[in-house]
């Protein structure tokens, strides 16, 4: 059973977001972080030294490793940001200040 | 409503802040809860976000009937505009006045837009977030913090993969494990590096709570039904995967807190939910001058901290849980009612309450005592391992600052290293950086508890920031 079941949601229409361009669903509620895991993606940006994927770690809003760039504004944490109809998600390199 | 009663900002809406605003909205103040959620409930009370439709929220929840009725309490107040609600509000501090307070917070998820709330007092009851200590790969995307799981699965209904292991230590593990398994997520394994027996050699410690020992019986007996296999006295020691989670190591640990070698077993999984316990949130406390013993707010018998006008409760004065966090609550909420409207309250008036907190202290006072990262756990963070995920500081650099350059404590180790000045300010990294550098942990002592755009600092001056 997925969660979405078991909480027996009935979420309003899906919509429509782009991730570096490539749509993907989201339901009406959802943050990006969210948003992304639905869609099976747990990394969306790459850290400023080393380069490493990262995605989700604390899930509410402590640790900053969730960082995504939406709608051109960078550092936005997805686990915090409601994801809106339209929005263009791009994962973000460094700061996501630097290209 | 009467514009001369007193004015109480409660800050957080958890099960703390909520049973303290109804005790305070309930005895002739005027309150307004400023929380940083979008809806109230806090961490234990996270409720699927509006727009998903849940119609069996219940179903990833436990104390259903004592959200119902906080929610129903809280929803009759805010008609009858005795409490006002400031969702979507994060304050990043709070300033003490002569004439009383005034809480400065950030609108919305993005935290650009200023606001603020004047208040005659305040009560902090901003709660915990959870600790993780370092370990190869636990940087992967795949490994999530134990709450954070949790928090992901009650608040948006999603999962990071389809096979978890729930590691770490503490009884946070429990209903993370109960949870994913019952939201479909096969739980390979629930690795406790602790030894749960060592709580019936202190049954008598705990025996006044017989209530909390039932609920983790009943979750041991979820875990048993759905097959998850539990691992006491076991830790993870690595996490594998290139680009995201693929497996992790999990081994047994001697009597000492060593890992025994020879009995690393590797179990493929995609998600790692791993917490090591939980830390309080005490920047706006420490800001305000509030003492702060150990990790802890220190508060009184009234939950006073010994800043006048400066109430604390839940997990900021110490962790222990939704029932600790309701009866600071209410003993906080009636306290502050009765001072602000100029009498000494008479706790005999919350002697239910006074005991309940007196028997869950003790409780997870025995709790911590068991429930304590494995003692050597520093011996398998290699060199190479990142300890500060904001600035990427690996634990060979931590080491070298102490063993080549002489560090002696946390802030030379910052100052050498960069651990700890990134965006989290140490909230992630400060026990990890202790651990590895052999210092004793403090007090992280930001001067903001969110990070502050340097356009809302410069209105500061002004009265812009209300204005607008
Ligand atoms: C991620 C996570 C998940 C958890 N899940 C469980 C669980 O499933 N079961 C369980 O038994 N225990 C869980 N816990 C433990 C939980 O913290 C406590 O049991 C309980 O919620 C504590 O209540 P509280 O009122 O003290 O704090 P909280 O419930 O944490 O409430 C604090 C509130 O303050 C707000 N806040 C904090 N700082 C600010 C600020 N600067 N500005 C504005 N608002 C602020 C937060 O948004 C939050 O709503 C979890 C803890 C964490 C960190
Ligand atoms: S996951 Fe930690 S801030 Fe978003």
């Amino acid at each position: 059973m997925n969660p979405l079941e078991l909480a027996e949601a009935e979420p309003g229409p899906a919509f429509t977001v782009t991730l570096d361009g490539r749509e993907i669903d989201a339901l009406p509620g959802q943050t990006v972080a969210a948003a992304l895991w639905a869609a099976g993606v747990t990394s969306w940006r790459t850290t400023r030294g080393e380069g490493r994927p990262r995605g989700v770690f604390c899930g509410i809003g402590v640790c900053f490793d969730c960082l995504v760039t939406v709608n051109d504004r960078p550092g936005q944490r997805a686990c915090l940001v409601p994801v809106r109809p339209g929005d263009a998600i791009r994962t973000q390199e460094g700061t996501g200040h630097e290209r | 409503m009467n514009a001369e009663e007193p004015r109480l900002a409660v800050i957080g809406a958890g099960p703390a802040g909520l049973a303290a605003a109804l005790a305070a909205a309930g005895r002739g103040v005027r309150v307004t809860l400023v929380d940083s959620a979008e809806a109230p409930g806090g961490q234990f009370y996270r409720q699927p976000s509006a727009g998903l439709g849940a119609r069996r929220p219940e179903a990833l929840h436990h104390q259903w009937r004592t959200w119902r009725r906080l929610r129903e309490g809280l929803d009759q107040y805010i008609a009858a505009g005795r409490v006002g609600h400031r969702a979507d509000h994060h304050v990043w501090c709070v300033e003490r006045e002569p004439e009383g307070f005034t809480v400065h917070a950030l609108l919305g998820p993005e935290q650009e837009k200023p606001a603020v709330v004047h208040a005659d007092a305040v009560l902090l009851a901003t709660g915990g977030y959870e600790k993780v200590l370092p370990f190869p790969g636990w940087t992967l995307p795949g490994v999530v913090t134990a709450g954070g799981a949790q928090a992901m699965l009650k608040g948006g209904l999603v999962v990071s993969g389809r096979t978890a292991v729930v590691a770490g230590t503490g009884p946070l593990l429990l209903p993370v494990a109960t949870g994913l398994a019952g939201a479909g997520v096969t739980v390979a394994a629930l690795v406790e590096s602790a030894d749960p027996k060592a709580l019936v050699r202190r049954a008598g410690a705990l025996a006044g709570r017989a209530d909390k020992l039932a609920e983790g019986a009943g979750y041991a007996r979820e875990l048993l039904r759905r097959r998850v296999r539990t691992l006491v006295r076991h830790t993870v020691v690595e996490a594998h995967g290139t680009d995201r989670l693929t497996a992790v190591t999990v081994a047994a640990l001697d009597a000492e807190g060593r890992v025994r070698p020879g009995t690393e077993r590797r179990t493929p999984c995609d998600t790692l939910a791993v917490g090591h316990g939980m830390l309080p949130h005490t920047d706006l406390a420490e800001a305000l001058g509030c003492r702060i013993i150990g990790p802890n707010v220190h508060v009184d018998e009234e939950q006073r901290t010994d800043v006048p006008g400066v109430w604390a409760a839940g997990e900021t004065t110490g962790i222990g849980g939704a029932a600790l966090a309701l009866a600071e609550g209410h003993i906080a909420g009636r306290s502050a009612a009765a001072r602000l409207r100029g009498r000494d309250p008479d706790p005999r008036e919350w002697a239910a309450a006074a005991k309940s907190r007196a028997a869950l202290r003790g409780f997870f006072a025995t709790l911590d005592s068991v429930y304590a990262p494995p003692a050597h756990w520093t011996e398998q963070v290699t060199d190479a391992t990142v300890v500060c995920r904001c600035e990427e500081v690996t634990a060979g650099a931590v080491r070298e600052a102490v063993g080549e350059l002489g560090a002696g404590d946390v802030r030379t180790v910052k100052l050498l290293t960069r651990a700890g000045m990134g965006w989290c300010q140490g909230r992630v990294c400060g026990p990890a950086v202790a651990g590895i550098a052999g210092c004793p942990e403090s007090v992280g002592r930001r001067p903001f508890a969110r990070p502050v755009p340097l356009g809302v600092l410069a209105d500061q001056n002004g009265d812009q920031a209300e204005a607008r």
